[in-house]
């Protein structure tokens, strides 16, 4: 049992079944694979599982997940031929609320250890240019070999603070889409890291906001006119998801707009501890871990530009 | 960073762009975007389209990297696409990433391995196999796996042994299919 040392208090108001969010929290999460279609289809790696007699369940959302019963992934066959890779059911809303098209420029601006990120260079085809950036270099390391492994050859690794970016060495001077993945709080986390409210504090909380909005801010910047920014975290806490959307809202020319989730959620959250946000981030979606059955998580998705800018695309 | 007179070296801190021939040659002992196609056309029977719109990139000695579009050469990242062969070498040898994802397009120096095999190999132990009557020296390992041939990875035929040269961090132990 987790010990929430209140966390969860902060969020009681906020959601439907009080209850229901706190046994969720306590229960492990299930091990989820993603079929990596740069290398098989889903009913390949179906197949492949049911010869080497793994047991699995397919996930009814996406065509492309299996719930793995008992063997680690790891130890198999379709792992083995980077045919799939572990990655949980919410962590695979980002790329697909991005939108891809062929030869599109993406920058993923936190991006190691890169599942989101190989997500996105399969749905690219691994075709155009996706770079995928990040401050340590020791989790780039690990981005570099989860791409290798998956066989990611339109990935370009960049070391960079995603808060000053420079495209600088690049032929462009702007991305088509761009991905924030935001260094988090990882209250969501709480069902595979059990730790997660032990470091909690509402300083942390506050120092990572801060570096939330910089990164989103030149996210936004670094865009081009009606080109797509996908905002994410996988915390509950309001500062760092619709105060950081409210903020970079006022400060750059963007707007939040409606995205298709297709898992069950809720809307952002308008108030906050008696502060207001621009109502448009009530577009923004909410996942709490006994929705599905998942980890939590947040995202919106943004477009750059003003209304007339970019419409073709 | 220069380590001829008057013409430039290779700089292990930054991915430069393989020359298309050896006339646009500048760096001694770097391989050529058509020397790499060559090689993998005639070690393995890669069709040169295979890689029609990928760039090829050295960092560090003879490590070649492929990348999927076009880009200014030199870069200074921490990563240009995926590796896919090791250079400057009596023997070119291909990464195990790079022969997992194109090996299904071999049609030469292929060697298909039986389910007890196949787990061997992915575990990194060499066996001998002395009823491969092909060339020595690098092949692509296959086992069979939902009705095709897929490769494992590379192995290094020599004296009737096929040596496992899969490297420690993808080595594992798998399921025997036959078993």
């Amino acid at each position: 049992m987790n010990d929430d040392g209140g966390v969860l208090d902060r969020y009681a108001s906020l959601v439907d079944d009080e209850a229901a969010l706190r046994a969720a929290c306590e229960r492990p999460l299930p091990s989820v694979v993603r079929v990596n279609t740069l290398a098989a289809d889903a009913d390949r790696v179906a197949r492949a599982f049911d010869e080497e007699g793994t047991d699995y369940e397919r996930v009814d959302w996406h065509d492309g997940l299996f719930r793995m019963a008992n063997r680690s992934p790891g130890t198999t066959w379709p792992y083995a031929h980077g045919w799939v890779h572990g990655q949980e059911e919410v962590s695979c809303l980002p790329a697909m609320a991005l939108g891809h098209e062929p030869g599109m420029r993406v920058w993923d601006t936190c991006a190691a250890p890169g599942s989101k990120t190989t997500q996105l260079a399969a749905l690219m085809d691994d075709s155009g240019v996706l770079v995928g950036n990040d401050t340590s270099l020791g989790r780039l390391s690990a981005l570099r070999h989860n791409a290798e492994r998956l066989g990611v050859t339109n990935l370009l690794v960049d070391q960079q603070d995603a808060r000053n970016y420079s495209l600088n060495g690049f032929d462009f001077e702007e991305f088509d889409a761009t991905l924030v993945d935001a260094p988090c709080s990882c209250e969501g986390t709480i069902r595979k890291n059990p730790d997660a409210f032990d470091t909690w504090t509402l300083d942390h909380v506050h120092e990572v906001a801060g570096i939330q909005k910089g990164i989103l801010r030149r996210a936004v910047q670094a865009t081009r006119p009606g080109g797509t920014v996908v905002y994410s975290t996988c915390t509950f806490a309001p500062e760092e998801n619709e105060a950081v959307l409210d903020h970079v809202l006022r400060e750059e020319d963007c707007r939040v707009v409606e995205w298709d989730c297709p898992l069950e959620s809720v809307d952002g959250v308008t108030e906050w501890h008696g502060e207001e946000f621009d109502p448009s981030v009530a577009k923004a979606t909410r996942i709490y871990p006994h929705h599905n059955d998942t980890g939590g998580f947040f995202l919106a998705k943004l477009r750059v530009g003003g209304e007339d800018e970019g419409v073709s695309a | 960073m220069s380590d001829g007179e008057g013409a430039p070296g290779n700089d292990g801190s930054q991915f430069d762009r393989l020359p298309a021939t050896a006339d646009e040659r500048e760096v001694e002992g770097r391989a050529t975007r058509e020397e790499v196609l060559d090689w993998w056309a005639e070690r393995f029977g890669l069709a040169p389209e295979t890689f029609a719109n990928h760039t090829f990139w050295e960092k560090g000695k003879g490590k070649i990297w492929v990348f999927a579009d076009d880009l200014p050469s030199p870069q200074e990242l921490e990563g240009v696409g995926m590796t896919v062969l090791r250079t400057r070498q009596e023997h070119w040898k291909p990464t195990t990433t790079a022969v997992r994802k194109w090996g299904h397009l071999a049609t030469e120096n292929v060697i298909e391995l039986s389910p007890g095999q196949a787990t061997a190999f992915a575990a990194g132990h060499d066996q001998e196999l002395p009823e491969w009557e092909g060339d020595w020296g690098y092949l692509i390992a296959t086992h069979e796996l939902a009705g095709d041939q897929v490769p494992i990875g590379v192995g290094l035929y020599l004296y009737d042994e096929l040596r496992s040269v899969v490297p420690k961090g993808y080595q594992e132990e798998l399921p025997d299919l036959g078993e």
